[in-house]
C-alpha cells in the first residue's frame, strides 16, 4: 500500500471525489473550523506576540537544520546510541520495513501497537508485520478507524479520517466490532479505548512515528492529544521509532519553537495535550522506559530535494495548514491525491519522493492561489514549488497540445507586432462564435473552458486606437 | 505624474471599457498616461504552466518596453505580481535581472498606484448598488495589497459593500487550471457564486480580469443576475463635478 492510494487515474479519482457531497462538505466544514482555530491560535493570540515573527524563526531553524543536515543526523544518533538506543539508517522504505521485521522476529513479537505515524504509512509497515505474522493494531482514534473499516486509507495527514462522519464511524464499529451504541461521539470513542485497553498492555513492540528529534539530546518528541502514544511507548519492552531523515532540531530552545508553530498550526492548540519525549535509559531498572529503543532514520527519496531547488520542502513539519486552506482539498478531499501526502505540500513531496511517473499530475491541481504558501509555519514558498515541478515534467514528460501551444504563446510575445495582429485578429476569429455578446461553445481547448463556462466576446472596438485617437484629440 | 499603462491582455482583448475607465480615473487625478507600444502579454500564462523560456521571452520584451517609464500602473493585482516575479525569472540572465528588478519596484496594480502613491482614496463616484468585492489572490497574497481597494470603494457614494462569505478562498480562475483541471475548477467558481448569492450583492466588483472572466462565465452559464464589474468601471461612475 505504502505512499500510493488506489489505482485509478488521477481524473477518475477526482470524479469520485466530486461525487462524494457527503465527503465534500465534511471536508469543507472541517476546513472553516480549522482555519477559525489556527487563526485564534497564531494572528489572533496576543500572548505570543507577532505571529510572522514565528513564521520567520521556523524558517531560520528548518533552514539552518537542513543546511546541516549531516552534522545533526551525526549528533542525533551518536546522542541516541550513547544512551543505549539502536539507530538504523534506513535508504528506502524496504530496508527499513525489513530491518523492523528483522526486529519483530528477533523479540518473536507476536502484537504490536501503533502511535499515528504518517512515516510508517509511507512505508507500508503494517503490512510489513502482518506479513511475518505480527498483529499489528493502530491506537489512534483516527487511524483505528481506518484500521478496522478494511484498512481504509488515510485522507488528512493530521486528521486521517476526515472524509468519515460520526454515522459512518459507529455503522463501521457495529459491522466490525459488534458494537451497540450511538454515534455519540464520547461513545463511540468510549468504545476505541474499552477495545484497545487490553492490546496496549500485551503488545510486544510499540511503533511510533516522530514530530521531532532532539539532536543535542538523543531524544523523540511526540506531539498528540489522546494519549495512546504514551501507552504504546510505556508498555511493551521495545519501541520502534521511524523518522523522516529530516524531522530533528538541533537543541530544545528550538523544539520549544517548533512545537508553538506546529500544534498552533495544524488544530490551533497552543499546547497539545501531551508532548511526549522519549530517550533512550541506560538505568537496568528503569519501570516506564522501554527496555530496547530502536530509531528508524529513513531516507526514501528524501535525499532527492537535498541541494536542490526543492530542499525547502523538507522543511515540512507536517502541521497541515496548507492543506486546512487548500481550496481544491476542500473539493476533492485527499483520497482523489493518489498518495499518503495530500494537498499542496502532498502535491510538492509526493513526486519528490515517488517521482513523476506516478505523481505527475498533483502539481496541477492547484489554481497556484498561493494560500498554502501565506499559510506555511515554516514559510515553505509551495506554490513556486508547483511552479517548479510543472517545469520539471514540461521538460521530462511533456504536454505535446500544450507545448505547442506554449511555442506559439513563445513566438508571439517574442514580437508586439505580432501580438497586436493576435489581438486585432480576435474578433474576427472569434466573432462568428459569438452569440448575445459571449461564446457558449467554442472548439478545441476552448471547449474544456465553455464546458463549465461562457467565455467572452471579444471587444469590438480597438484599445490602442481609441488610446491613440484619445491622444490626437487633445493635440 | 508620468505614468505608463500596462493594459493587460485580457483587458485589451475582452474588457476594453474597463481598459477606458482606467485611463480616465489616472488622467482625472492629473496623471499623464502613456501607453507603451510594445507591451503584450506579461508571461504569466507560460511562467505558471512550466515554460519558463517562453516567459522569460515576454518578460524581456515586456521589460524592454517599460524600463524607462516613471511608474508601471496596471488593472491587475495578477499581472502586476507577475512583473515582480522577473527579477526571479532573470536572475541567472546578466544584466536582465537588474533591469528586471528596476522595473518590477516601480511596479503598481491600479487601485495600489491611486491610494499608496497618488494618496487619493475619494474619486468622487456615485453607484447606488448593493456590491460585494471578490479580493483576488495573487493582489491579497502575492502583491500584498489587501486594502487598497476597500478605500477606494469606501467612498463611493450609494455603494453597500456586503461581506463575502470565505472571500480568502480562489474562485477557481488559476489560469490553464480552468481548462485543466475543469471540474475542480467548475466546483470552486460555484461554491463561490454561492458566496455571493447568499451575500445578497447584486453587483460583483473585482480588481483581476482574469477572476472576473471565470465568475462572470460561470454566472452566465447558469444564467444568474448577478453583475460583475472591474473596480475602474465603479470608480469612474457618475463623478461628482464631472462633465
Amino acid at each position: 500500500m505504502a505512499m500510493k492510494i488506489g489505482e485509478k487515474p488521477f481524473f477518475d479519482r477526482v470524479d469520485d471525489a466530486l461525487e462524494d457531497g457527503f465527503m465534500r462538505n465534511a471536508m469543507a466544514k472541517a476546513q472553516d473550523g480549522l482555519r477559525g482555530r489556527k487563526l485564534n491560535a497564531t494572528v489572533g493570540d496576543e500572548q505570543i506576540g507577532d505571529w510572522e515573527e514565528w513564521r520567520s524563526a521556523g524558517e531560520e531553524i528548518r533552514r539552518h537544520t537542513l543546511e546541516n543536515l549531516d552534522f545533526y543526523l551525526d549528533q542525533l544518533s551518536e546522542n541516541f546510541a550513547r544512551q543505549g538506543g539502536h539507530v538504523y539508517f534506513a535508504e528506502t522504505a524496504e530496508d527499513a520495513t525489513r530491518y523492523i521485521q528483522e526486529v519483530a522476529k528477533k523479540k518473536n513479537a507476536k502484537k504490536i501497537t501503533k502511535a499515528k505515524s504518517m512515516v510508517t504509512e509511507e512505508i507500508g509497515l503494517n503490512e510489513a508485520l502482518e506479513e511475518i505474522g505480527c498483529e499489528v493494531y493502530e491506537t489512534d482514534l483516527a487511524e483505528y478507524i481506518l484500521q478496522i473499516d478494511d484498512h481504509d486509507r488515510p485522507s488528512h495527514i493530521v486528521v486521517p479520517s476526515l472524509h468519515k462522519n460520526k454515522e459512518q464511524i459507529r455503522d463501521t464499529f457495529r459491522d466490525k466490532a459488534n458494537y451497540t451504541g450511538t454515534s455519540e461521539p464520547r461513545e463511540l470513542t468510549a468504545f476505541a479505548r474499552s477495545q484497545l485497553r487490553e492490546t496496549f498492555m500485551e503488545a510486544d513492540i510499540g511503533v511510533t512515528g516522530c514530530n521531532f528529534a532532539v539532536a543535542e539530546s538523543g531524544t523523540i518528541s511526540l506531539v498528540t492529544n489522546e494519549g495512546n502514544a504514551n501507552m504504546v511507548t510505556t508498555f511493551p519492552e521495545t519501541q520502534i521509532t521511524v523518522m523522516g531523515m529530516e524531522r530533528l532540531v538541533p537543541t530544545w530552545n528550538e523544539l520549544d519553537v517548533m512545537i508553538n508553530l506546529l500544534s498552533r498550526s495544524a488544530v490551533g492548540q497552543k499546547i497539545t495535550t501531551y508532548v511526549t519525549n522519549l530517550t533512550p535509559q541506560l538505568e537496568e531498572d528503569s519501570i516506564d522506559a522501554p527496555k530496547e529503543f530502536h530509531l528508524v532514520i529513513l531516507d526514501a527519496g528524501r535525499s532527492n530535494a537535498l541541494g536542490t531547488e526543492f530542499q525547502s520542502a523538507l522543511h515540512c513539519i507536517r502541521c497541515a495548514a496548507c492543506v486546512n486552506v487548500c481550496p481544491v482539498y476542500r473539493h476533492i478531499g485527499g483520497h482523489a491525491y493518489g498518495s499518503i501526502y495530500q494537498g499542496p505540500i502532498g502535491a510538492v513531496l509526493s513526486p519528490i519522493l515517488g517521482g513523476y511517473e506516478e505523481y505527475g499530475e498533483l502539481p496541477y491541481a492547484s489554481s497556484l492561489c498561493a494560500a498554502c504558501t501565506e499559510a506555511c509555519p515554516v514559510k515553505i514558498p509551495l506554490h513556486e514549488h508547483l511552479i517548479k515541478h510543472r517545469e520539471n515534467y514540461v521538460e521530462k514528460i511533456g504536454m505535446t497540445g500544450e507545448k505547442m501551444a506554449m511555442k506559439t504563446f513563445g513566438i508571439g510575445v517574442s514580437s508586439p507586432a505580432l501580438f497586436k495582429l493576435a489581438v486585432k485578429g480576435m474578433p474576427a476569429v472569434l466573432g462568428p462564435l459569438v452569440k448575445d455578446n459571449s461564446i457558449t461553445s467554442g472548439p478545441g481547448p476552448m471547449k474544456l473552458w465553455t464546458s463549465v463556462r461562457k467565455f467572452p466576446a471579444p471587444g469590438k472596438d480597438n484599445f490602442r486606437n481609441w488610446f491613440n485617437d484619445r491622444a490626437k484629440g487633445r493635440e | 505624474m508620468k505614468v505608463s499603462l500596462f493594459i493587460t491582455c485580457l483587458s485589451e482583448m475582452f474588457y476594453q471599457n474597463a481598459a477606458k475607465d482606467v485611463v480616465e480615473v489616472l488622467e482625472r487625478l492629473d496623471c499623464e498616461v502613456d501607453f507603451p507600444k510594445g507591451q503584450i502579454c506579461c508571461g504569466q500564462p507560460a511562467y505558471n504552466s512550466g515554460y519558463r523560456k517562453d516567459a522569460k521571452k515576454a518578460a524581456k520584451q515586456m521589460i524592454a518596453s517599460f524600463e524607462a517609464s516613471e511608474y508601471i500602473v496596471t488593472p491587475s493585482g495578477s499581472c502586476a505580481a507577475m512583473f515582480k516575479e522577473y527579477p526571479q525569472l532573470l536572475k541567472d540572465e546578466g544584466e536582465w535581472h537588474e533591469r528586471a528588478k528596476k522595473v518590477a519596484d516601480k511596479t503598481y496594480e491600479f487601485t495600489q498606484f491611486i491610494v499608496n502613491i497618488l494618496k487619493v482614496e475619494d474619486l468622487g463616484a456615485t453607484y447606488p448598488a448593493k456590491a460585494t468585492y471578490h479580493t483576488s489572490c495573487h493582489m491579497t497574497r502575492l502583491l500584498h495589497e489587501k486594502e487598497a481597494p476597500f478605500r477606494l470603494l469606501k467612498n463611493v457614494r450609494g455603494l453597500e459593500l456586503l461581506p463575502l462569505q470565505n472571500n480568502y478562498d480562489c474562485c477557481g480562475f488559476g489560469g490553464t487550471f480552468a481548462v485543466k483541471m475543469a471540474p475542480i475548477s467548475e466546483q470552486m467558481v460555484d461554491e463561490k457564486i454561492r458566496h455571493i448569492e447568499e451575500s445578497t450583492a447584486n453587483v460583483l466588483i473585482a480588481a483581476d480580469n482574469g477572476c472576473m472572466m471565470n465568475i462572470k462565465g460561470r454566472i452566465d452559464r447558469k444564467g444568474k443576475a448577478i453583475e460583475v464589474k472591474h473596480i475602474a468601471q465603479i470608480l469612474n461612475t457618475r463623478v461628482e463635478g464631472r462633465v
